[in-house]
């Protein structure tokens, strides 16, 4: 989770990522910022973001990502 | 929900009200070109007549019902319109048939020529004016061209809404009522404007001289129709003849034939031009296209002598109540004539 | 059948009574034979392109589900018994097979649409090649287009792909699948919908409700405004200039752009109002696809509000799997390395979007010139992408004037022009000559001859040029409201206000449309016979 929101602050400094809810809802994230978290995650966490889940229930919130991460690696 | 159910009720009733006075509104009134009110005009008339032309702009340009009766004692109306194809003309004659059985039809044959529904307009001011009936739905099935729509003859609304935006004063003065326009079918023409030596030449040499087949099976069945309903046919060729609507020698041969094999009487009038006293100096109103009133005159008074000498109408005895209403139409007639 | 056909009013009254009669068990199917009626008046040969599409969706997607649900058998089976990496490795080459399978669904249907309607524009391209070397082209062929093959396979293999993903669940009966393909209403002109969105919905029974009913009805009647009152009369206009563009130059141009946002906006629009309306009224609620797309502030704002079904399809199915792909994601690990992250997520984004808007001209049309319209959309958006920085400083330093209201507007108004002129591209459907339009827009041309009495030369007098004026404010008030909460919630609320207001736009629509043979009526008055 650390290592996440760190990549996440990378991006967009200025957001609390920590309790931040609708990151795609509310335009926070855009698809260049996807593009960008979902290469991150590939080298940090050595997981492979599927293009059927980048869906914004799975990018609203960091939690969510990480939950996504967790059960990606899980399956 | 019975509120709804009200209001939806009423608010349709409201609409259907509406649509009905704007289509009052948007139709043609048919002031510049009366020609497209000449169809309507028959059913305040239709009862007993002696003979009824049907045609086109060569009957209703040519016979003059009130000169007839004036001169000859015949009855008549014409059931003409403006480029009258020769299925409008079947349906009138059915239509026609409806209402009365005269001793004779008269049909003008120039029309044969076209085999095809022609043009939208022409079609809107023949079937427009008809009452509904069969009669009428099948006319217009058989003359709409490729653009019309069916559903546009039903509701006119539909074709001329876009008048809603150049409406005029006399699409309100004449809204529920249309303008009186003929004498018996008889439209009025009192210009002169002489025929010139060109315009009495040939028409163009054509690449084929055969009536179309659609034509000639309309007039069969006119035969038919008549011969059913124990009506005389008579066939007949107005006098004028012009380059723009050359009657050629190969059609007049077809007709002629045609009538010979069904044993019809056929008159072509254009040889007849001298007896009849035609002067194209001062009877024609648009350069020997059409006739004017005088010219009109001449040709009813020679062709009533045909009618009474040859097919016996002459003899027919008229009610009082006929003999009035006729008085009174021959003194309309003069009326405009001579103003 | 057009929408605007006395035919299709006449088929969709028949269609209403009928779906509400039926048995609730087979609503479904009369709507089936409906779709299938509509389609076969198009052209009783297209239903054999649509029943190509049904079956070969239907076998594959059975294919992919039973594929599906053995991996998954399998994986539950074992999970005790293999270790992370080893389940790992039998889902991946599990996954690439049914992606195989997948790829024969979509090399098959979009062969089918890439051969009907491409292959002319491909020997053209040819064709010019060859005249460049001295040779003979082939001959163009003239293939048929069915109806709405754009629109129905998109929304078909969007459902493939969503089985594939396992995101959709598999439709086991074949006609119900069927309606999906080509439930009537969206058949020409979408919205795409998705399966997981529309597919219970259309077999479910519906049951009439006066209160869905009358909403239908007023949607489709308000679609019929903008369509035949506003969009159809501008129309006129439009392609007097079109038919002669070298005449129209100058400020015309301009004019032109004016009059095509308003005619496709209500055209478009109006459609889609219908489709949405038709659906509405049997209970089926399709996804909107319009969101007052001419109040964005950006390009990239307009295009999640302007035929937002379309834009969906494209990001879901083909920019964002293009980002992610595993030779695309190498790419953007060896960029990264040369020039920093954040840079090579950009460049790889970049070349997604090249690709995404490439095929969104394409599917558009096969023409140069919706290709270049495509590209420069995707242009417009990068570059103001990578000004970002500089506009943020622009914000920073003028925050009262940037926060304005004003400001909003200037750049409401900006991306409306802006999306007009790329827009124009699709008008002269040549490039070249559209470039030399645009060129032309920059010179004094035609002021004059426009204000002296040429704007009523293009086919339309000054009343029909209010009658557009109002129009547009109707529909600008209207949509306006809207966003503010329905507007047609508010209006049940009041019945007599209601119906006033449905009779006069009924009113409106028949007395002020644009539509008819010819669509003028004047002849009858003005002719000499």
């Amino acid at each position: 989770m650390e290592k996440l929101l760190e990549i996440l602050a990378e991006l967009h400094p200025e957001v609390d990522f920590e309790t931040t809810e609708d990151l795609i809802d509310d335009g926070i994230l855009d698809s260049l910022d996807i593009v960008s978290l979902v290469a991150a995650i590939d080298t940090e966490f050595d997981v492979t973001v599927p293009a059927e889940e980048i869906i914004p229930e799975n990018f609203n919130s960091a939690k969510a990502l990480f939950a996504l991460i967790t059960k990606l690696d899980e399956e | 929900m019975k509120k709804r159910i009200l209001i939806t009720v009423c608010a349709l009733l409201i609409t259907c009200l509406l649509l009905g006075l704007l289509q009052a509104l948007v139709v043609p009134k048919y002031i510049s070109n009366p020609e497209g009110l000449l169809v309507g005009e028959y059913y305040a008339e239709a009862g007993e007549h002696d003979v009824v032309f049907i045609g086109d702009c060569e009957v209703y340009e040519t016979f003059i019902p009130a000169y007839l009766w004036e001169k000859h004692g015949i009855s008549s109306y014409v059931r003409g319109s403006a480029q009258q194809l020769t299925w409008q003309s079947y349906y009138l004659l059915e239509d026609t048939l409806r209402y009365e059985k005269p001793k004779a039809v008269v049909f003008n044959v120039l029309a044969l020529k076209y085999g095809e529904p022609q043009n939208e307009a022409y079609n809107r001011m023949t079937l427009d004016g008809m009452k509904w009936s069969k009669t009428k739905i099948d006319a217009i099935r058989a003359s709409m061209t490729e653009d019309e729509s069916f559903v546009d003859y039903v509701f006119p609304l539909l074709r001329f809404h876009s008048r809603i935006t150049e409406l005029e004063k006399n699409d309100f003065k004449y809204m529920f009522k249309d303008k009186k326009v003929s004498h018996s079918g008889y439209l009025m023409q009192k210009n002169i404007v002489p025929m010139e030596s060109a315009d009495a030449t040939e028409g163009r040499e054509l690449l084929d001289y055969t009536l179309p087949k659609n034509s000639m099976d309309y007039l069969e069945k006119m035969r038919a129709l008549c011969e059913q309903n124990g009506v005389e046919l008579i066939l007949i060729k107005s006098p004028t003849n012009s380059w723009g609507y050359w009657w050629y020698d190969e059609w007049d041969e077809q007709v002629r034939e045609y009538a010979t094999e069904k044993q019809l009487t056929y008159y072509n009038l254009i040889p007849e031009t001298e007896n009849i006293g035609i002067d194209y100096t001062t009877d024609t109103y648009d350069k020997g296209v059409h006739l004017n009133v005088y010219g009109a005159e001449k040709t009813t008074d020679y062709f009533g002598k045909i009618l009474k000498e040859k097919h016996g109408l002459g003899d027919v005895t008229h009610s009082d109540a006929h003999i009035a209403a006729w008085g009174a139409r021959v003194e309309e007639y003069k009326k405009e004539r001579n103003s | 059948m057009l929408f605007t056909s006395y035919g299709f009013i006449a088929f969709l009254a028949i269609m209403f009574a009928v779906y509400f009669l039926a048995p609730k068990k087979w609503q479904w199917v009369t709507l089936l034979i409906g779709s299938y009626v509509f389609y076969a008046f198009a052209g009783l040969e297209y239903l054999v392109f649509i029943l190509f599409t049904t079956v070969s969706a239907y076998v594959i997607s059975r294919l992919l589900k039973s594929a599906l649900d053995k991996e998954n058998g399998y994986i539950e089976k074992s999970r005790d018994t293999l270790s992370k990496e080893e389940r790992k490795a039998y889902r991946a080459k599990a996954k690439k097979k049914r992606f195989h399978i997948l790829l024969w669904g979509l090399v098959l249907n979009f062969g089918v649409l890439a051969v009907l309607k491409y292959t002319a524009f491909a020997v053209h391209n040819v064709n010019g090649v060859l005249s460049l070397f001295g040779r003979e082209g082939l001959t163009v062929p003239s293939l048929l287009l069915p109806m709405g093959i754009s629109f129905y396979t998109f929304q078909t293999m969007g459902y493939l792909i969503d089985v594939y993903r396992a995101k959709a669940e598999v439709e086991k009966n074949p006609a119900k699948l069927a309606l999906f393909v080509s439930f009537f209403p969206q058949l020409v002109q979408g919205p795409i919908s998705r399966f997981s969105d529309l597919g219970a919905q259309l077999t479910a029974p519906h049951k009439f409700e006066t209160k869905t009913f009358t909403f239908g009805l007023q949607r489709i009647l308000w679609g019929y405004f903008k369509k035949l009152v506003i969009a159809d009369r501008v129309l006129v206009a439009m392609n007097t200039m079109l038919d002669a563009p070298e005449d129209f130059k100058g400020v015309y141009v301009l004019l032109l752009i004016l009059l095509y946002s308003i005619q496709i906006y209500a055209d478009f629009t109006g459609g889609i109002d219908i489709t949405i309306g038709i659906a509405e009224a049997m209970g089926i609620k399709l996804a909107e696809n319009f969101d007052r797309p001419f109040s964005s502030r950006s390009t990239k704002e307009y295009w999640r509000r302007w035929h937002i079904t379309m834009g969906t399809w494209f990001k879901d199915y083909i920019f964002t799997p293009l980002s992610v792909t595993a030779p695309v994601m190498k790419l953007n690990k060896f960029l990264s390395g040369k020039i920093g992250r954040r840079a090579a997520s950009k460049t790889v984004a970049y070349i997604a979007s090249g690709v995404t808007w490439f095929l969104t001209g394409l599917w558009h049309g096969a023409g140069w010139n919706f290709i270049v319209w495509g590209l420069l959309n995707c242009l417009v958006i990068i570059v103001s992408e990578a000004l970002e920085p500089t506009y943020n400083k622009f914000h920073d330093r003028f925050p009262r004037l940037t926060s304005s209201a004003a400001y909003g507007k200037f750049m409401a108004v900006r991306t409306f022009l802006l999306m007009g002129l790329i827009r124009s591209l699709d008008c002269y459907r040549n490039v070249g000559v559209t470039f030399t339009m645009w060129g032309s827009m920059f010179t004094f041309k035609g002021i004059g001859s426009l204000f002296s009495g040429g704007i009523f030369e293009l086919g339309l007098g000054l009343t029909d040029f209010i009658i557009i004026l109002v129009g547009v404010c109707v529909v600008y008030a209207i949509s306006n409201m809207h966003a503010k909460g329905s507007v047609r919630e508010r209006l049940w609320q009041r019945p007599v206000l209601s119906a006033a207001l449905c009779v006069t736009l009924f009113l409106a629509v028949i007395m002020l449309g644009a539509y008819g043979a010819g669509y003028d009526a004047s002849q009858f008055i003005y002719n000499q016979f």
